[in-house]
Parts: C-alpha cells; structure tokens; sequence
C-alpha cells in the first residue's frame, strides 16, 4: 500500500545555497551585462566597483559615521514613536468618548504620505538629527497607535473576568493584562515598526542633512556617481537586514510564550 | 418599622447568615441584540441559597441563563431586579468570598502554568516569589508539578482545566462558582477531574455552585440539584437532594439503583425543558 505522499521541501543547507545562488546569479548576471556594454557601466555601475566601494568606504571608516547618525535617528525614531503609541493606544482604548471624537482626525492624518512633512520638521528643527526622527516618528507612531489600540480592545473578556475574580485591581489589570497584550500586537508589529523607523530617517536624510546613509546616497547621485548610489543601497540593505535579524531575535525573547505557528493561544474557544 | 427593614430582620432571623451564597428574586434583563429597545429577559425570579461546605449543581437546557446566575453570583453582573449576599452581605461588585472557574479557556496566555497560579496570590499583595513558591504544592495537587514552566498553548485542554482549578483554590474562596468546567473535555479525562475535584472538595469543604448540562456530573458530584426552565426568563422549578453516600467515585456511582432512580425522576422534569429549549432553538 502506498503512504501518502507529502511533498517534502529540502533541507535547509539547500535552501540557503539556493538562496545563494540567486544572489550570486545576480551579481553575475549584472557583471556580464555590464561588461559586454549591454548595459552602461555609466548608469549601471559596475558590481565589482560598487563592492570595491563599499569594501573601501567601511576600510576608512567614512561609512561608520553615517550609519552610526541613521542608526541613532531610526532608535530614537523607534522609542519616542513607540512609547507616544502604546500611551496613546492605551488612553483611547480605555476612554470611548476620546476615540470616538479624534476617530476621523486620526485618520485624516494617517492618511496624509508623511513625506511631505519632511521639509516642515526640517524647517522647525533644523538640518540635524531632531527631523529625521520626527518623520521617522509620525511613521512609527501611528503603526504601534492602531495596534495597542486594537490590543486592548481585544483582550479576552473571559480572561479579564477571570483576572478579576483572582483579586486584580486596576493597576494589576493593567499590568497583568492589558499590557501584555497590546505589546503581544505590538511586538508583532516590531518588523513594520522598526522599518518605518528607518525609512523616516533615510527619506529625511535625503531631503536635507549633513550625514547619514540617506546623505551619502543624496551626495552621490548630485553627481552622477551611480557606484556610490549602488554603494549606498548596498550599505542601506545589509544595515536593515542586521537591525531585522536583531528585532526577531528579541521578538522570540520577549513572546515565547506564543504558539510558534498560530497566532491564536485559544485553540478550544 | 419599614417594610425592608423588617424584610432584612426576617432574613437574618432565617438563617441568612449560615447560607454562604443567597439569590433573591434575582431577574436579569438584557438589551436585545437587535438594538431597538426590545429586551431579552435572561433569568427571572430566581431565589437559590448554599449552605457553608454545600455543593450544589444546576442544571437546565442550553440558552437557559445558567451562566447568568453564576455571573450575578459572582458579582460580575449587577441583577436588574433581585439581590445576592454572600455570608448574608450584598454582592456590590465583585463577590470577595468568590471563586470562579471558567467554561472558557480563562488563563493568561502570556503566564506560564506556575505564574497563572501564582496570580491570585500576587494580586493578593504576596511577593513575587513567595506567591511561586506557595503555587508549587498546588501545581503538585493537581498533578502539574514538572509543567510549571509550560504556557498555557502547551497544555493540553486537561491540563489546562487543572491548573485553571489550582488557580482558582489557591486564593481560598468560600464560595467556588464553576460554569460547565469540563464540558470541553473528553469522557475518560472529564471523570478523573471529576474525582479529583470531589477529593480537593471534601478535603476542605467550600460551597460550590456547579453549573452544567450534563445531569449525571450533576448527580454524581453534588448534594443538591437545581433544575431551571427552558429560557428566555428562565425559573427555577425544581430542588433535588442527592442522598448518595460520599466519598463517591464519579463512575461507579452511576450505576447504583438510588443514582438511577434520581436521574429518572430529575429527568423526567428536565426532558420537557429540554425539548422546550430545542423547540426554541430552531424557531430562531
């Protein structure tokens, strides 16, 4: 008798050569290109150059400073957005009357592309750091505002009540209760929020700054310099791949106690 | 004198101070979720009292407000009409004498089996640690001893249920209210918890309000039966003592002659209710 077959995916040495692979076909692919003159080493760049470049720029240290300026504005970014989020999550969650007034203005400004804001913050607070986190701030705040929010509107109300019979005062519901499960949406939430953070600071750097990644990006192409822009993005990726390996890391910290592959811990309602 | 003064003399006169748990002409009046101002009159006219160390079981069909009657119990709701006291003072909040056992997983997910147990305890003003360290035995008493560190998702539904049971004993209550507890759970497993349940209840005898479907548990367990009409506005209208002797074993209690006849005569007031409740189920 014949099992059933589950297709299986290999393994993951596999996968991650494969992974690999892409990445070098890639590189490959763009060297050939470039090197036949298919396409324009001029516009193109070449991924030799721009390896060359980034190898460079991180062998003089040059680059350290400005990834060291959009790591503080992307952090601070993270933390005021993230603390002003959960606080106001918090104050509209537990007081209908003020949602339900400030419902359509919340929107309203959620909805406004925060880009345009840029030039405003950079006028009030100048070129350095403080308006890059203010954008990078609109972006997070709103993310970690609607989670918490929706955290504390859902909390079980079999779990609440339960709580409750167990002796809870307020304080304790707040911080047996409620707490842990807005940050339980938030830290789901960290990905996006963390990525906002950045995209605040870069966009922010780019409209106008003396340093940072998003500067040096700005820099390059104010003169053509297509090797420094690829070096730039190269720099920008490998930075926000660390910072995400960082945020999983303390995501699986911080929610062990969650179901690895549901997202619900109710399995018989 | 007033009438309600004299009302509650009478009441104290009667003994209103030995019942751990008193109903009294409780009536509970909902919106209806239809929103135009029709009502939904879950439970009406309801008077019940639990002596100290008395379990008592109700039971009625599905829709019939049993978990309503338990919720003004445990002060979680405030009666429309009626009052509870517990130890002859009224409910006003939540009841302090009170325990209550879920139907619903009621744990916090994000405690592990050990914290949630310790909960109460901490809520209580005990330490941290020292709340820990009283949960253990009782982790031990339900039969969890090398789970404490577990979440809540890596338990079973039994096990689940036991430690929701040593989180609700482990504060005390004089009055533990438990709404179908172990309706979610398999036969074989639903009997041991059972049993364990009747050990830890006649080692420290509390008054226990046991709320099911199921009139077998409720015969097996309990020294009293409360049968409650088919809903809406559901009353109580039948009282049945259980004479059986005690320590019982939940499984083979059942099949003695006495336990027969109980279940037939309960039964037979219970069936009609029953097939009212259904009656009405598929109406709407």
């Amino acid at each position: 008798m014949a099992l059933a077959r589950v297709k299986r995916l290999p393994s993951r040495p596999v996968i991650l050569l494969l992974q690999v692979a892409v990445l070098v076909g890639f590189f490959l692919l763009w060297h050939v290109l470039t090197a036949t003159k298919i396409l324009s080493p001029f516009f193109f760049g070449t991924p030799l150059a721009v390896l060359e470049r980034t190898w460079s720029d991180f062998a003089s240290g040059v680059i350290w400073y400005h990834l060291g300026i959009t790591l503080l504005e992307t952090a601070l970014a993270f933390a005021i957005g993230t603390i002003a989020g959960i606080a106001f999550g918090f104050w509209f969650a537990r007081a209908p009357l003020v949602s339900i007034v400030f419902d359509p203005y919340i929107k309203a400004v959620n909805a406004l592309p925060r880009v345009v804001l840029a030039p405003i913050f950079a006028l009030w607070l100048g070129l350095g750091i403080w308006s890059k986190v203010a954008l990078g701030v609109t972006l997070v705040f709103f993310i970690v505002f609607f989670n918490v929010y929706q955290g504390v509107k859902e909390v079980s109300p079999v779990v609440l009540a339960n709580a409750k019979m167990l002796g809870a005062s307020n304080r304790h519901l707040f911080r047996h209760v409620y707490l842990p499960s807005a940050l339980s949406w938030v830290f789901s939430s960290l990905h996006t929020a963390v990525g906002f953070a950045m995209v605040g600071a870069v966009v922010g750097e780019y409209l106008g700054s003396a340093a940072g990644l998003g500067y040096r990006i700005h820099q390059a192409e104010g003169v053509f310099d297509t090797v420094g822009v690829f070096s730039g993005m190269l720099v920008l990726t490998i930075f926000v791949v660390v910072i995400d390996a960082v945020v999983t890391v303390i995501e699986k910290r911080l929610l062990h106690w969650r179901p690895q592959e549901a997202q619900t811990t109710n399995a018989q309602g | 004198m007033s009438d309600s003064a004299a009302v509650a003399a009478a009441l104290r006169t009667e003994g209103a101070d030995k019942a751990a748990l008193r109903l009294d002409g409780v009536t509970c009046t909902f919106p209806s979720p239809d929103g135009r101002g029709h009502t939904y009159t879950a439970v009406q006219g309801v008077t019940l009292s639990v002596a100290a160390g008395e379990f008592v079981s109700i039971v009625g069909p599905t829709g019939s407000g049993k978990s309503t009657i338990l919720n003004v119990a445990a002060g979680l709701l405030a009666p429309s009409a009626g009052r509870a006291l517990a130890f002859g003072q009224p409910v006003d909040g939540i009841n302090p004498h009170a325990g209550y056992m879920f139907q619903a997983d009621a744990l916090m997910p994000w405690k592990s089996a050990l914290e949630n147990v310790a909960a109460g305890l901490e809520f209580r003003g005990v330490p941290r640690r020292e709340a820990e360290e009283r949960a253990r035995p009782w982790l031990a008493r339900v039969g969890l001893d090398r789970f404490g560190d577990r979440y809540p998702h890596q338990l079973s539904g039994g096990m689940r249920k036991r430690v929701a049971l040593a989180q609700t004993l482990i504060v005390d209550p004089k009055i533990v209210l438990m709404d179908e507890p172990f309706s979610a759970l398999d036969i074989q497993t639903r009997q041991l918890m059972e049993n364990e349940l009747l050990d830890l209840w006649s080692a420290d005898r509390k008054s226990v309000v046991f709320i099911t479907h199921d009139l077998e548990e409720a015969i097996s367990m309990s020294d009293r039966v409360l049968v409650l009409s088919a809903g809406p506005g559901a009353r109580l209208i039948g009282e049945y003592r259980v004479d059986l002797e005690r320590p019982r074993d939940v499984a083979e209690i059942r099949m003695t002659p006495r336990f027969l006849d109980l279940h037939r005569e309960i039964w037979g007031q219970l069936r009609e209710e029953v097939l009212k409740g259904y009656a009405q189920t598929k109406l709407t």
